[in-house]
This record gives structure tokens, sequence and C-alpha cells, in this order.
């Protein structure tokens, strides 16, 4: 009710006189982001930064690109859809835990540069050198923690008289507010919402992030890289990290934030919020691929027999792969690792590229589950 | 003055509090660490390596002190704040309202939500140094507990506000326990959960049930969220912490490199 109002008042996506050009900016932004084309284009992003690491970890580099985010920003600023999202205060967060990854990151990958760098000449890395030095507590710890204590509760301070926290209209259980946004930070959940059901999505998915960073110190076994940052002495963790951490939650969370908006539609950073929109449903299930596609039949009563094709192939995914692998491609990492780290380390990775597996084909032809079993809550 | 300051310092009160002189020899700056609880969990030294903004970005200090502010802003909150269906608004309403410039709810909410993005990018710098690896494989479990309580305090405080943000995205979040395997009943495999044509597991018994106390998000599910907010979960997370500190101690301070 009150956002139908807010669409009355707002005058339903207020006409904006744009140039060509900002046209053509707000044009290809929505374009862009554009769930299929922002996922593909983000992981293009980090597998090509990891790759020309020496360039995109310069000093420059990372000033253009935040003058550049601000330059954009600005004028991002002044478009009334772009505006009305930016400017609630609870999503003030996200664009600082956007800002900071990104910081981050980069100083990470500056460090881990220079770092392999002087490890190849045979020289101490950068914390190796200062790692003899040895220096009280009192002063020189206390001090930097002091002043940093300082500086962030005058800033937390300066933020909280500025922003006053929101409130909105008193609990009804009886209205749905749309778009229905869990908290920010589960919002990478939800957004796995669209490929899969919630008890992949919002149970054992989650479980198993937990239960994979639990188990990470006892299945990386390489010894190297304790203490200081490179990027070469651990390539394989270090990009896994990257795109599980940067790509799977951080950046959808972003994602979820300012580009879904009702019904969880995508809507573009210039686009209004229509209450309408609808995307439609063309999503279709491996068992009609299977037996109305491929065999020309109706699909079998038996959900069992409807859905063998599915429970097959998953099977094979999760059961045989494993073995496959650790057999051929994979043999020195069982020699290495064992038989138990083995299998608990390709187990969860398999659930976490499932999760790009499923994407992937559902963008492609429009897969909807590999097992359908509505009869028993149990889809794939 | 000197003489005030030096009447002051050499009296029985002063030397019952400090033990040591001014901090400025190595024997003072020592007993300056090792005499006070809280500047105890340091060590006496530490590597130059390790207090380097570059290499921690101080985000477990700073997480650390997100949960002092929070817990120092709660409190004050919980003074003023009714956890009912009919009260928790207006109450919240009325800080708003009432209180010029006030900050305590906002310095609540901006910092809760600050502490999910620096407990989270702590455990990132922690990955990409490699300090899970051993000896502080143990440290980095203790991590993961941390941060899922961090995630679960923020979750049961969104509902505290009792409008219609808190009350749809914890049912949104909630809704989700509804299909846990076998414990939910829109979740697979309860319908296996049930002896002699009785079910086991239905609207009013599942799990989700027990998180909400009810069948939708109301007054039970505000109780407990709001006794699990405001004790149970902070309890939990300070003795992890206190944990977490004294084992970065135990395994040879910050890491840096051997
Ligand atoms: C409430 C949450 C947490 C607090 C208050 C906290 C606090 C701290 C502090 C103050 C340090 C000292 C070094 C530094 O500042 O980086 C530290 C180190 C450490 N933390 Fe946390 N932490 C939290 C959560 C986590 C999480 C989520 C993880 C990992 C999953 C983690 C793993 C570690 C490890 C392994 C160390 C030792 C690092 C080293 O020696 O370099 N902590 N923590």
């Amino acid at each position: 009710m009150h956002l139908a109002l807010a669409t009355l008042l707002g005058g339903g996506g207020a006409p904006v006189n744009d140039g060509p050009i900002a046209a053509g900016i707000k044009n290809f932004s929505n374009w862009l982001t554009e769930p299929t084309r922002y996922s593909v284009a983000s992981i293009l992003a980090v597998v090509g930064i990891l790759y020309f690491r020496k360039f995109f970890s310069q000093v420059w580099v990372v000033t253009a690109f935040f003058a550049l985010s601000t330059a954009y920003f600005v004028f991002a600023f002044q478009d009334p859809n772009f505006n009305a999202i930016i400017t609630k205060p609870d999503n003030v967060p996200i664009v600082i835990l956007f800002v900071t990854v990104i910081f981050f990151s980069w100083l990470s990958l500056r460090r881990a540069v220079i770092n392999d760098e002087r490890t190849k000449r045979g020289e101490p890395t950068l914390e190796g050198e200062l790692a003899k030095q040895k220096v009280f507590t009192w002063p020189d710890l206390v001090y930097s923690e002091l002043i940093c204590l300082i500086l962030f509760t005058a800033g937390m301070l300066v933020w909280s008289i500025l922003i006053t926290a929101p409130i909105e209209e008193p609990a009804a259980t009886a209205r749905t507010p749309n778009p229905s946004k869990a908290p920010w930070y589960f919002l990478g959940l939800q957004e796995l919402l669209v490929y899969f059901d919630p008890w992949l999505a919002g149970v054992v998915l989650p479980s198993f992030i937990v239960v994979g960073l639990c188990a990470i110190p006892y299945l990386d076994l390489n010894p190297k890289g304790n203490g200081y940052y490179t990027f070469e002495e651990r390539p394989f963790a270090i990009a896994f990290f990257w795109v599980g951490f940067l790509l799977f939650w951080v950046s959808f969370v972003i994602l979820g934030t300012f580009l879904r908006g009702p019904n969880w539609s995508f809507f573009g950073p210039f686009e209004f919020w229509d209450l309408h929109k609808l995307e439609p449903m063309v999503n279709v299930d491996l068992s009609t691929y299977f037996w109305v596609e491929l065999l020309d039949k109706p699909r079998p009563d038996n959900p069992f027999v409807r859905e063998a094709p599915g429970i097959v192939a998953l099977i094979g995914y999760f059961l045989v792969l494993p073995p496959l692998l650790g057999k051929t491609v994979m043999k020195k990492m069982v020699e290495e690792m064992g038989m138990v780290r083995f299998n608990v380390f390709m187990h969860l990775f398999l659930w976490f590229a499932l999760i790009p597996v499923k994407m992937g084909l559902r963008w492609t032809v429009n897969l909807k589950y590999f097992i359908g079993m509505p009869e028993y809550f149990f889809n794939v | 003055m000197t003489k005030l300051f030096n009447y002051i310092r050499e009296s029985q009160i002063w030397k019952s509090v400090f033990r040591h002189g001014y901090p400025d020899t190595p024997r003072n700056r020592t007993l300056a660490v090792l005499s006070n609880v809280f500047l105890h969990l340091h060590p006496v030294k530490v590597r130059r390596s390790g207090i380097r903004l570059s290499y921690t970005w101080c985000m477990g200090g700073l997480t650390f002190f997100l949960f002092l502010i929070l817990t120092l802003t709660g409190l004050l909150l919980m003074f003023y704040y009714r956890p009912t269906a009919d009260k928790a608004y207006e109450d919240i309403f009325a800080l708003r309202e009432h209180v010029p410039i006030g900050v305590m709810r906002e310095m609540h909410r901006w910092g809760a939500h600050l502490m999910v993005i620096s407990v989270w990018l702590h455990m990132y710098r922690v990955f990409l140094t490699g300090s899970y690896k051993p000896p502080r494989e143990f440290n980095w479990n203790v991590g993961v507990i941390l941060l899922v309580l961090t995630l679960l305090l923020s979750f049961t405080g969104y509902l505290l506000p009792w409008d219609q943000l808190a009350v749809w995205a914890i049912t949104v979040g909630t809704n989700m326990a509804r299909a846990t395997p076998f414990l939910g009943h829109e979740g697979p495999g309860a319908a296996l959960v049930s002896f002699g044509g009785i079910d086991f597991i239905h609207a009013g018994d599942d799990v989700r049930f027990g998180l909400l106390a009810g069948r939708f998000v109301g007054e039970g599910a505000l109780l407990r969220f709001y006794v699990l907010h405001c004790v149970g979960f902070p309890l939990i997370a300070a003795t992890l912490m206190a944990v977490h500190f004294w084992r970065v101690r135990k395994d040879g301070g910050i890491s840096g490199p051997l």
C-alpha cells in the first residue's frame, strides 16, 4: 500500500531529460548489470586481475579506478532512480563494503606481487624484513591502537549525527512489502534462491560454507605463505578465496541490494522499480528435456522413473567423479592429502561448483531442476 | 605543579593502583603490560611486522572495538526499550522523535553494519596471509564461530525495531528453516519422519516454529530474539573472544614469516 503510494507521488519513474551521452551511459549500465552479464563480467574481472596482477597492483591503477568510480557516482547521483536507492540510509554500509573490499584486495595483491618478486631475487619478504625487529607493546602498539580508536570513534559520531537511523511503518503481518529482502548480509543467499530451492540455498549451502571454512586449515597442506602476502606460492588457495568471497558473496550482496527490486526482478541502476515488471518464467526441468524433447514421450508417472536422468547425473557428479579424478588427473593430490582429506575436499568443492554449474545451465538452456520432485519437496 | 604530581604519585592510593613508574624504561614498559589485565592480552614485545596496518588492516581490533561500542550503546538502549509487540515500535520511535541529536540508536545500528563488514575483512586478511596454517588452525575455527555469532547477533537485532523492514526481513530469513531437510515441514524427508500415519513434523512443531515460538513472526519471536540478542549471544561471543585473543598470544603472536 505505501509502496503504491510512493509510486504515485514519485510520478512512476519521473521522465528524465538526458543528453545523448548521459542516456548512453545509463543504458549501457542497465544493460551490463543484468545478472548474466554482471556475473560473467565479474568472473572475467577476477581472472583478469589475478592474471595481470603486476599491472593491476600499481598505485595509479587503483587511484584511477576510484577516481572514475567517484565521477560515475557523482554523475549517477543526479538520476532520480539511482538516487532513490543509493540514499537509503541502510545502504550506506554497502557502499563502504564495496570501497573497502576493493581497496584491501588491491593492497593484498600489491604486497603479494612485491613479495613474490623479492622471493625470486632471494630477498626476504616485506614482512620478513620487519619480523626480525621486536618492539615494546607499550608504547608502539598501544599508541597506534589508541589513535585508531579515536579517529574511528570520531568518524562513527559524525556519521551517526548526519544520518538518522530509519524506521518504517509499524509491523503488520498482513501486509507484505514488495520487495521483501533478508538482512543485507544474507542477500547472497537470497540471490541463490533464483537458482536453488530454499532447502539448498537457505539451509544446506550455508551449512557447507561454515563447515568448509572450518575445514580450510586441515585441507590446505601447503606450508608456504604463512604469515606474509603472496600469490605465486599458493595460487589455487588465493584464487579460490577470491572467487568464493569476492564473487559469490560480496558481489551478490551488492547485486541483491541495488539491482533486485519488487518480486526479486532485476532492475538496472537507472531503472525505476516498477511493481509490475514481470520476468517470464520459461524454465524447464531436466526430466522434460529427457523424456519429452529427447525421447518424444510423455513424462512417466512414477517420480523416481521420471527423475532418473537427474538422479543418475547427480550420482555421477557426487559419487563417481571424485574417485575417477582421484585415480587419474588428481592422483598426486590423493597421495599428498590422503583419501579422507581428498574426499572431504572434493565434496565441499563439488557443492561449491554446483552453484556456477547451475547458473550456467539456467542462463544457457533454462534448466530449472536436475531432479524435480515436488512430491517430496526434493528439488535440486 | 611538579611537586603536586609527585605527591600524588607517591601517595598510597596511586601506588595501590599502579605498581610501576611511568612506562618510559624497558622495565616499566614491561611492567605496564604485565600488570594490567587488559593490556596483558598483548605480549610484552611484538614483531614489528605484526603491528603494521598494511599487514593486519587492524580489522580484528576494529571488530573487537565495535563489539565494545555495541555493548555500551546496546546497554543504554535497553533502558528505553520494551520487547513487546505493542511497545517495541513505540519505544524506538520515541527515541527518534524525542531525543535531540540522539546518537545511541544510530551508533548501534551503523556500528552493527560495520561490525559485519569488519569481521568479513578480518577473515579475508587472515586467509590471504595464510594465518590459519599451523599452529593457528584452532584459532581460525574459533574465528569461524565468532563470524557466525556476529551474523546471528546482527540478525536477532534486526527484528527488534518491530517495523515492516524488521518483521519481513526476519520472515524471509526464517522461512528458509521451513525447508530444513527432515526438520522443517516443507523440507525434503520431513514426510518420512512419521510413525503409524502420524506426521511428527508439521508447521506447528518444526525448526521454524522453534526459532519463532510460533507459526509466524509474532510476540513470541520478539521476546526470543530479544533475549538471545541482549544476553545469550553477547555472552557466548565475549567468552569466545577471550579464547580467541588468548590463542593469538599462545600461538606465537600475530603471524609472520618464520
Ligand atoms: C568477533 C569477531 C572477531 C574478533 C573480535 C577478532 C579479533 C581478532 C584480533 C584482535 C586479532 C589480532 C590480529 C588482528 O587484528 O588481525 C585476531 C587474530 C586472528 N583471527 Fe580473529 N577476530 C574475530 C573473528 C575471526 C574470524 C571470523 C576468523 C576466521 C575465520 C578469525 C581468525 C583469526 C586468526 C587465525 C587470527 C590470528 C592471525 C594472525 O596471527 O595473523 N577471527 N582476531
